[in-house]
């Protein structure tokens, strides 16, 4: 079976890379699957958005990814997130703790940004925000 | 004699204790070049990455974005130095302070007008010491810099960039601010410190923007890649699709590469930093070796002299007693 080859990487490091089988990320146009053999394509992520990789074992791979870009050549998707975390190691308190402090600062685009990735971050942790 | 002899005895033992600190200096200093690199090494898929996405989309997109072209008549230009927070590192700091002079002597005489953004405590204090103005500066990070740090100094320097879009340039020198009211710059440039090698740290200066695309294909990924990769990429540029559209794509793409080079200038300044502090503080700590030898050398003969003295002195003594004894 066909597979891509997925490459995770964020600002300060290279968080993940392997095979899979299939994408799904959201770009600021909508949901996008990626299945092995799509149309080379940039998309922006959508800001707040979870990236979810299936695993060539058939896991799924959830990650919240702040700032991000996907780009899939007939190589391969590459995922390129200023930051990412990958579901396992998200603090679901840290981020609720963040989530919260970010809603009491009320309005300025800084505390916004800082809210939706807190929310990306409990969304990919699969708790409900 | 005997003053003489403590007074060495003093300053051995402070040279003892300075070297003491020097050499911790030096393995702290080992320690975290080891930890620079890594984090080097670490940012530079994420590098290669958007090097590569930008260069599949200067290639799809018209390249009319305010961030890649050329402005007419420049007039004021933001240089960006990279210096360290603290001192004990040798020539760093001189070195990437004289390349800014440099450049800074270039741009006027080109009729630009540099404004400085600087980075590091050591940098604050040579431009404040000599009352030059310094437009904003950013310390506390030189040694371990985050990409939060690099986010913050790409945001105002992008900020002045654009804002810098629709100043009249034709009004003379200096220029005045246009519609927005905001005096913004032209150009950018950076100053830092490129780690070379352990032994070679060399200080660089390079202009941000207006990016020119060839620079994009300064790194060669590509080629790397393709050389790598093998016989899947046939040397025809692919065809992408973009989400949202190319233009916008870029819009959100070229901020973020800017700051990605910034981050990765940070990265390097911090390797070469501990790098020369780690060289300065050897050299420091074989200083102070050699002079304690030394003087131990002079404290020994200073003993020696002393008891020759008091022997003599003995002796003499003795030799009165029994030469007076032998008059009686």
């Amino acid at each position: 079976m066909a597979t891509l080859q997925v490459e995770l990487v964020a600002v300060e490091r290279k968080i993940w890379s392997g095979e899979a089988t299939r994408v799904i990320a959201r770009t600021t146009e909508g949901e996008l699957g990626v299945l092995p053999g799509h149309t080379p394509l940039l998309g922006q992520l959508a800001d707040g958005g979870v990236v979810t990789i299936r695993t060539e074992a058939g896991d799924d791979l959830v990650v919240a990814a702040h700032g991000g870009f996907l780009s899939v050549t007939e190589q391969g998707v590459s995922i390129l997130a200023e930051t990412a975390e990958i579901s396992s190691e998200i603090d679901v308190e840290r981020a609720r703790e963040a989530l919260r402090r970010a809603e009491n600062e009320g309005d300025t685009p800084e505390a916004q940004a800082a809210a939706r990735r807190a929310q990306s971050r409990l969304r990919a942790a699969g708790d409900s925000a | 004699m005997a003053g003489s002899l403590r007074a060495l005895r003093r300053r051995i033992r402070s040279t003892q204790s300075t070297k003491k600190i020097f050499s911790a200096q030096e393995l702290i200093a080992g320690a975290r070049i080891v930890r620079a690199q890594a984090r080097v090494e670490a940012s530079k898929p994420y590098a290669r990455e958007i090097t590569r996405v930008l260069s599949a989309l200067a290639s799809s997109a018209s390249l009319d974005h305010p961030l890649l072209t050329e402005r007419q008549n420049p007039q004021r230009a933001a240089v960006l130095v990279i210096t360290s927070d603290r001192g004990f590192a040798g020539s760093y700091n001189v070195n990437v302070l004289r390349r800014t002079e440099e450049l800074l002597s270039l741009l006027r005489q080109e009729g630009k007008q540099p404004l400085l953004y600087v980075v590091g405590r050591k940098g604050e204090t040579y431009y404040s010491f000599r009352n030059r103005e310094v437009t904003a500066t950013f310390t506390g990070f030189s040694e371990q810099p985050n990409y939060t740090d690099a986010q913050e100094v790409g945001r105002q320097l992008i900020d002045a960039f654009t804002a810098g879009e629709d100043d009249d340039r034709e009004a003379g020198a200096g220029g005045s601010a246009g519609r927005d009211g905001i005096l913004g710059v032209d150009e950018l440039h950076i100053v830092y410190t490129e780690f070379r090698s352990l032994l070679a740290q060399v200080p660089v200066a390079k202009r941000m923007a207006p990016l020119e695309v060839e620079e994009v294909d300064e790194f060669d990924y590509e080629r790397e890649e393709r050389a790598a990769g093998g016989a899947g990429d046939s040397g025809i540029p692919t065809s992408y699709e973009f989400e949202p559209s190319a233009e916008g794509l870029l819009d959100a793409l070229l901020p973020k590469y800017i700051t990605t080079r910034i981050y990765a200038a940070m990265l390097e300044s911090a390797a070469s930093e501990s790098a020369s502090r780690r060289r300065a503080m050897k050299s420091a700590s074989d200083n102070a070796e050699e002079l304690a030898k030394n003087l131990s050398r002079q404290a020994n003969q200073a003993r020696q002299a002393e008891i020759t003295q008091e022997i003599s002195e003995i002796v003499g003594g003795a030799d009165a007693l029994v030469s007076s004894g032998a008059n009686d």
